[in-house]
């Protein structure tokens, strides 16, 4: 039994955020998301915004491939079908809906997009599983990153050479600066994480947590593995898709090559490193994953003083990184940083009556 | 309630079940025995929707479910467990018996990324339900919250037991829920597999070898040997066939 624990309602038992450390942690974190755009200076504000927009896809990867178990190597297409929808969107629909209602319709349309592009995305997933699946799905990346490019489709996409994207506005409120843009960009994030650990309280979640566990136990107690595995790539792609129309409003410029495999890789492996499976993995993990490139170029600066013979060795010794940690944390610790914190809370709630 | 009519399966050359006709008594406690290799399995499989047979039919309710999904059957009633236990290793005793009560439950995407208002009343009203109606009567209110992995064999069993308990099922099928387990977990289970038929009223097709339990707690006994039925009735009558002493001793010299 553990000690301070005593619950005394099946509501109790069932919160999250079950003791007060927990809630402590979380009233902190979001203390310190208010505190970024008050008194961060530039660079932080730039660093926190493409955390939150990576966290909101990490958190969608999470959902697939840590939840429900579908190995996907191509989740980077779905972030660039939000953000080309985006575009798309307000191009388009520029001179029909108000200036200051098209955001609030841009990302509920790049989600819907996004999603539907999951659902056919996730269909050889019914066939196939795990390295399979990984190769299908990369092919998707591939073929959608091709799409955009074809000359075709150009007008609309800006092919190989980008486009230029929007600024979000909110019923008039213009978020022309990154400050401005980092409260969308936090508020959206937090909801997302709150609406994925929701997921997993009911039914929907732990469906996909038993499709994950044993496919054919799942089928025996009545879930329907053609339709959760399509709606759990359905529900992933919405927020890479979320994600994608966030990154169009970010940068002012898109271009076909930010959404290849290279993104597809970094999302699983912030959460490899976070922690599959667990919520607060995708927030350990995208941490990690935008921090290290920052590290490493810090670190070259101090040694080489920005040498352009170093320089060009920074990129690859990135990726060395990048495999380095997956590979490091798939041996030693597979459920990620999220399992070593949630070891140190447990023991800091036990305290002093018991260790570990 | 459970009818099988003339069950054929076969896997290229080899039959695994050939004929094999019963129908299970509502509220009775229906065995099916055999040697290894008889067919007991796979009928099960054929039964819960793994395997479509070649010829035959089974019927549930006086509905043909001969090829109806798995996921199908369940919402019809039909529960399960597995011989080689096939809990979610992942999860704690209270999810998997939660996840039991998967078709009975009503939220939908939208409402269980909301989470709260709906989807939270009626995770509280299953969890209060499953307190009662499972954990209490399985007695695991002990380890509702350890990891499955955390388990013994036979309390993993037993927690098999209350996933599928968790359905509400009409028709429970146990595939060798005491095999490995010692003289006192089969007595437990067998306590536990009597008092859910007298409850629930539940209508049980089991599994097993162990012919103590077979004998002692069946109505009506199915005898497999090579994917044909070469018996069935009481248990008084089966374990006096002649067929079935020749298939579980071997002929007389």
């Amino acid at each position: 039994m553990i000690t301070g624990n005593l619950k005394t309602s099946y509501r109790a038992d069932e919160q999250v955020l079950n003791n007060r450390w927990k809630r402590g942690f979380v009233l902190a974190a979001i203390a310190g998301l208010a505190a970024i755009p008050l008194f961060g200076n530039n660079y932080i504000v730039l660093i926190a915004c493409q955390m939150g927009i990576m966290l909101i896809a990490v958190t969608g990867v999470n959902v697939v491939i840590g939840y429900t178990g579908l190995m996907s190597l191509g989740h980077a297409a779905f972030v660039a079908i939000g953000a080309y929808a985006t575009v798309i969107f307000h191009n388009a629909a520029g001179g029909v809906i108000p200036e200051s209602l098209l955001t609030l319709v841009a990302i509920p349309f790049a989600v819907v997009v996004s999603a539907l592009a999951g659902i056919i995305v996730g269909l050889p997933s019914l066939r196939v599983k795990g390295l399979y699946l990984a190769v299908a799905t990369l092919s998707a990346n591939f073929i959608v990153i091709f799409l955009i490019e074809e000359q075709l489709f150009a007008p609309w996409t800006g092919g190989m050479n980008g486009i230029n994207t929007p600024t979000a506005n909110l019923l008039g409120w213009e978020l022309s600066t990154r400050r401005e843009l980092f409260w969308l960009i936090a508020v959206l994030a937090v909801l997302a994480l709150l609406a994925a650990q929701n997921l997993f309280r009911t039914r929907v979640g732990r469906a996909f947590i038993a499709i994950r566990d044993r496919d054919y136990s799942a089928e025996i107690l009545g879930i329907s593995l053609y339709r959760y595995k399509l709606m759990s790539f359905a529900i992933s792609a919405a927020y890479c898709g979320l994600a994608g129309a966030l990154f169009a409003y970010f940068y002012a410029r898109i271009l076909p090559e930010q959404f290849d495999l290279h993104l597809s890789l970094m999302l699983v492996a912030a959460i490899i490193v976070g922690g599959m499976g667990r919520t607060m993995g995708a927030v350990y993990g995208v941490i990690i994953i935008v921090m290290v490139p920052e590290v490493i170029k810090v670190v070259f600066g101090a040694l080489a003083g920005g040498g352009a013979e170093l320089a060009m060795i920074r990129a690859p010794i990135q990726e060395i990184a990048f495999g380095a940690l997956i590979v490091g944390f798939l041996l030693f610790e597979p459920f990620g940083i999220n399992q070593i914190i949630d070891r140190a809370l447990r023991a800091l709630n036990r305290w002093p009556f018991a260790r570990g | 309630m459970l009818s099988v009519q003339d069950l054929s399966l076969s896997f290229g050359g080899i039959k695994a079940l050939q004929g094999v006709s019963f129908t299970a008594t509502p509220g009775e406690i229906t065995a099916i025995i055999g040697p290894n290799g008889a067919g007991k399995t796979s009928l099960f499989n054929a039964i819960s929707g793994f395997y479509r047979p070649d010829r035959g039919k089974v019927i549930f309710d006086g509905q043909d479910i001969t090829s109806l999904r798995p996921d199908k059957r369940a919402a019809l009633g039909i529960a399960r467990t597995f011989q080689n236990i096939a809990l979610f290793r992942g999860m704690s005793v209270l999810d998997n018996i939660k996840l039991g009560a998967h078709t009975r439950l009503n939220t939908g995407v939208f409402g269980a990324l909301r989470y709260f208002g709906a989807a939270q009343s009626e995770e509280l009203a299953l969890r209060a339900d499953l307190e009662a109606r499972v954990i209490e009567f399985l007695e695991i209110d002990h380890i509702r919250k350890a990891p499955i992995t955390a388990l013994p064999y036979g309390l993993q069993k037993r927690v098999e037991l209350g996933r599928a308990l968790a359905m509400q099922p009409r028709l429970l099928m146990l595939d060798e829920p005491v095999a490995g387990m010692n003289r006192e977990e089969t007595e437990d289970m067998a306590r536990f597999i009597l008092d859910v038929q007298e409850e629930f009223g539940t209508t049980i097709l089991l599994v097993e070898h162990d012919m103590h339990l077979v004998m002692d707690i069946c109505a009506h006994v199915v005898v497999l040997n090579f994917g044909e039925q070469i018996a069935s009735g009481p248990p008084e009558e089966v374990r006096r066939n002649d067929a079935v002493i020749e298939a579980y001793l071997g002929a007389a010299a």
